[in-house]
């Protein structure tokens, strides 16, 4: 074990974490931020239905989110969360509110019209918390002797609700995309509507939030902009540019899968840039992955269970998403 | 406006109030997907419909649980940095990964199946589909043992050092998990998590053997929930009384505190059955105490020396009022329990299980002592560790996180108005469900996901199994 350099290993898979919740329940978030929309009755229902079975095990990548930053890097725990403080607060009330509705709405058909706006107001609420927290991450955080030394407002800044915006309209770009592939009829055209939309503002955000970004501090400016980190950014935005290309095109001929797939492929670019930007890093403006870290006996405990336990998880997630597979509601057999 | 407040005190409250809260739902959920993983396993092994119809009349009633559990339990998950920051900066490389393993090996778990179990009966057939329903169950055992090890850690640490600045660092992961309190706690906490469903189980039964006598659903989750009452909670009593010597050795002065024992007894110690502790005067007002019995429960010899409070510094000791109160509450419960296990092996010995009003009565109101019994243990415990966050070597004074006072206020209030509407809209969706008697070809839930493309081997089951219409 000696020879591994545990710390980035398990940024790595920490990395991976996260970025599983995003995608995954991204697209769960992104159809509570649109439900509103929808007409109530079948549309509704079977949007509900699309992600019934599965937002349960997406959500539970943000627990080991959470749980492996405490486990593998305690001092980034420590100080993230007591920094954003209001934010994560805001997130979990909103999740439950999102969580509950699940449920409730088919349990109480006189109140269903509350627990939707409860749907959508909790979606929107923890997409809008989780941005912001990005924000406030990537803008630097005040530590001083290994202990967050801000006030529990030094978050908010116009940088944080940009990033905050963006990431409620690519959560709604994945939730509207994921629908075009699930339903079929009015639903699916009102998905595709919603996509093209939602695609535009998601790229106007990409761009916002990567103009800034070189501006909140010079290391970002070197990481991007000078060797070697310049053979890693250069492609990016070209890579985008092709996504969005074939994301518009294939939301105008009909494809039912592509929307969904480029709509990811977004998200990756994304994730890479953030972790050009941040790394090595782990809480902006200089903690590294390696001072945040807990000690090699800690990380390599772990890390024997997770290189057996994630493969096994993937694999049952798959399986649950394939035994739901297929349009929501198309023939009912009934 | 919330300047003056002490933001330990609100930090406190607010872990206080949101585990007391989150801790009914597991509390439902290990037991009831137990109750689940049986009933489908019965159905499955003798064919009899009433087994199938009790699993569709609870499966409804955990689906709603399980829900508040997941999304109150992320809250917990979250709570260790925002509100303990430097508790989780110190020990979180000995706790984390506990937790951590929890998550990959119960959470996901049970959120894997979870969907399939609820929603796929007749997608995947009945084998599979028991096999998720066993997959959640376990699932739920897994993380409660889990959890337990962190805690039981935080109760009585072993297993690490601590290094120069001052961070627990692991040293034998085989000692940090399996410390000294950790099976007495596992086991005492699991099958208070049973009993908490068997209670409940049994008083749903009885409220509707109370109006119909000859309902085969009633009758049959009444009798299995009496079995558990009468069979398991002598062991449950057991368990506990094993659990309280063992914190006697390793956690004296709680153990002191549950007793209201502020003097030391040299010949004996007392056992007081009622009184007002008080931390300020050092004794317990208004006593009433029966000679010696206290030593014979705490060493199980009628004359053995008893240490009191005073022999430990006053600084170490916790609130002792809450502590002594919580636990006769717990044991209380836990006599009645007894009691009503006892009643009904009578009744069935007589052939009146279902005849018997005033024991269904009392079955009834008897519906909510698991969950009052397993808040009121955990506030023994927890309460009882006070002043420290781990044992004897980190106080909880200095494991706050450095938020003010009007930011913890703020979500504080928060978090008791979204539970108190939130969940007690939920408990109340609970109830109305269990206030409908369980039907001969109990439904399904009503609102399955039905997806075009799942033609798989359980289709042919499907067409059998779709009661819903």
């Amino acid at each position: 074990m000696a020879a591994l350099d545990l710390p980035l290993i398990w940024a790595g898979i920490i990395g991976f974490a996260i970025f599983a919740y995003v995608v995954m329940d991204g697209f769960d978030l992104g159809i509570g931020i649109l439900f509103h929309t929808l007409p109530p009755g079948k549309e509704r229902d079977h949007a509900m239905n699309s992600i019934a079975p599965v937002w349960d095990g997406n959500e539970t990548w943000l627990v080991l989110g959470g749980g492996g930053l405490l486990a593998a890097f305690p001092l980034a725990y420590a100080i993230i969360l007591p920094a954003t403080y209001p934010l994560i607060i805001a997130m979990l009330l909103g999740l439950v509110f999102r969580g509950v509705a699940f449920e409730f709405r088919w349990r109480d058909p006189a109140h269903q019209p509350m627990w939707d706006k409860a749907f959508t107001a909790g979606s929107l609420i923890a997409a809008l918390s989780q941005g912001i927290i990005l924000g406030a991450v990537l803008q630097g955080i005040h530590v001083e002797n290994d202990a967050y030394a801000g006030g529990w407002l030094d978050w908010l800044s116009p940088f944080s609700l940009l990033t905050g915006a963006a990431l409620v309209c690519a959560y709604a770009l994945l939730g509207s995309t994921w629908l075009v592939w699930k339903t079929e009829g009015a639903g699916q055209d009102r998905a595709r509507r919603n996509a093209i939309l939602l695609g535009v503002l998601t790229l106007a955000g990409m761009g916002a939030v990567s103009l800034a970004t070189p501006f909140l501090s010079i290391d970002y400016w070197y990481r991007w902009f000078e060797m070697p980190g310049l053979i890693l950014t250069a492609p990016v935005p070209l890579l985008v540019a092709a996504c969005a290309l074939v994301l518009f095109t294939s939301l105008k001929n009909g494809s039912e899968r592509l929307p969904f797939l480029m709509a990811l492929a977004l998200f990756v670019l994304c994730f890479a840039g953030l972790g050009i930007s941040i790394y090595p890093n782990i809480v902006p403006p200089n903690i590294t992955i390696w001072q945040a870290a807990a000690p090699d006996s800690s990380l390599a405990f772990m890390l024997v269970g997770a290189v057996v336990i994630v493969p096994l998880i993937l694999a049952y997630s798959a399986w649950a998403y394939w035994v739901f597979r297929g349009k929501v509601g198309a023939h009912g057999y009934h | 406006m919330f300047e003056s407040f002490d933001p330990l005190i609100l930090a406190r409250a607010q872990f206080a109030f949101t585990l007391s809260f989150h801790f009914i739902f597991p509390a439902l959920s290990i037991g009831l997907s137990s109750y689940l993983m049986v009933l489908e396993g019965l159905w499955l092994k003798t064919g009899k419909q009433v087994y199938l119809d009790l699993f569709h009349y609870w499966i409804k009633i955990f689906a709603i649980g399980f829900g508040m559990g997941v999304v109150s339990g992320i809250v917990m998950s979250y709570q260790f940095g925002t509100n303990w920051s430097v508790f989780s900066e110190r020990a979180g490389s000995v706790i984390g990964p506990l937790m951590a393993y929890e998550v990959m090996t119960a959470f996901f778990l049970e959120a894997g199946f979870l969907g399939v179990m609820l929603f796929g009966m007749s997608k995947v057939g009945k084998g599979l589909h028991f096999f998720a329903t066993c997959m959640v169950a376990i699932g739920t055992l897994i993380s409660a043992t889990w959890i337990i090890a962190v805690n039981s850690w935080m109760q009585t640490p072993a297993g690490h050092a601590i290094d120069t600045t001052g961070r627990f660092v692991p040293v034998s992961w085989i000692d940090i998990i399996f410390t000294a309190s950790f099976p007495y706690r596992l086991a005492h906490t699991t099958l208070g998590a049973f009993l908490t469903t068997a209670f409940l189980v049994g008083a749903v039964g009885a409220w509707h053997l109370l109006k119909d006598s000859t309902n085969p659903g009633a009758r049959k989750m009444f009798s299995m929930a009496m079995w558990m009452a009468a069979l398991v909670t002598p062991v449950q009593i057991l368990a506990g009384d094993q659990h309280g010597l063992n914190t006697l050795e390793h956690q004296p002065v709680k153990v002191l505190a549950m007793e209201g024992d502020f003097d030391p007894s040299p010949d004996g110690a007392h056992l007081v059955l009622f009184g007002i502790p008080s931390n300020a005067d050092e004794r317990v007002n208004y006593e009433v105490a029966i000679p010696h019995l206290g030593s014979l429960i705490l060493k199980h010899d009628w004359n053995a020396p008893v240490p009191g409070l005073k022999d430990f510094p006053k600084e170490d000791w916790p609130p002792v009022i809450i502590v002594f109160w919580s636990f006769r509450v717990m044991v209380g419960l836990g006599f009645a329990m007894l009691g009503l296990g006892v009643w009904s092996l009578w009744a069935r010995h007589r052939g009146k299980l279902y005849d018997w009003r005033w024991l269904h009565r009392s079955a009834v109101v008897m519906a909510p002592s698991g969950f009052i019994a397993v808040i009121a243990g955990w506030v023994t415990t927890e309460v009882g560790r006070q002043p420290w966050v781990i044992y004897g070597l980190m106080r909880t004074a200095d494991a706050a996180s450095p938020i003010a006072a009007p930011a913890i206020a703020v979500s504080l209030i928060a978090f008791i108005v979204v539970y108190f509407a939130v969940f007690g809209m939920g408990i109340h969706y609970m109830l109305r469900l269990m206030a409908k008697p369980p039907a001969v070809n109990e439904p399904e839930a009503e609102h399955l996901p039905q997806h075009a493309a799942g033609i798989t081997p359980g289709a042919s089951v499907a067409s059998s199994q779709a009661g819903e219409g």
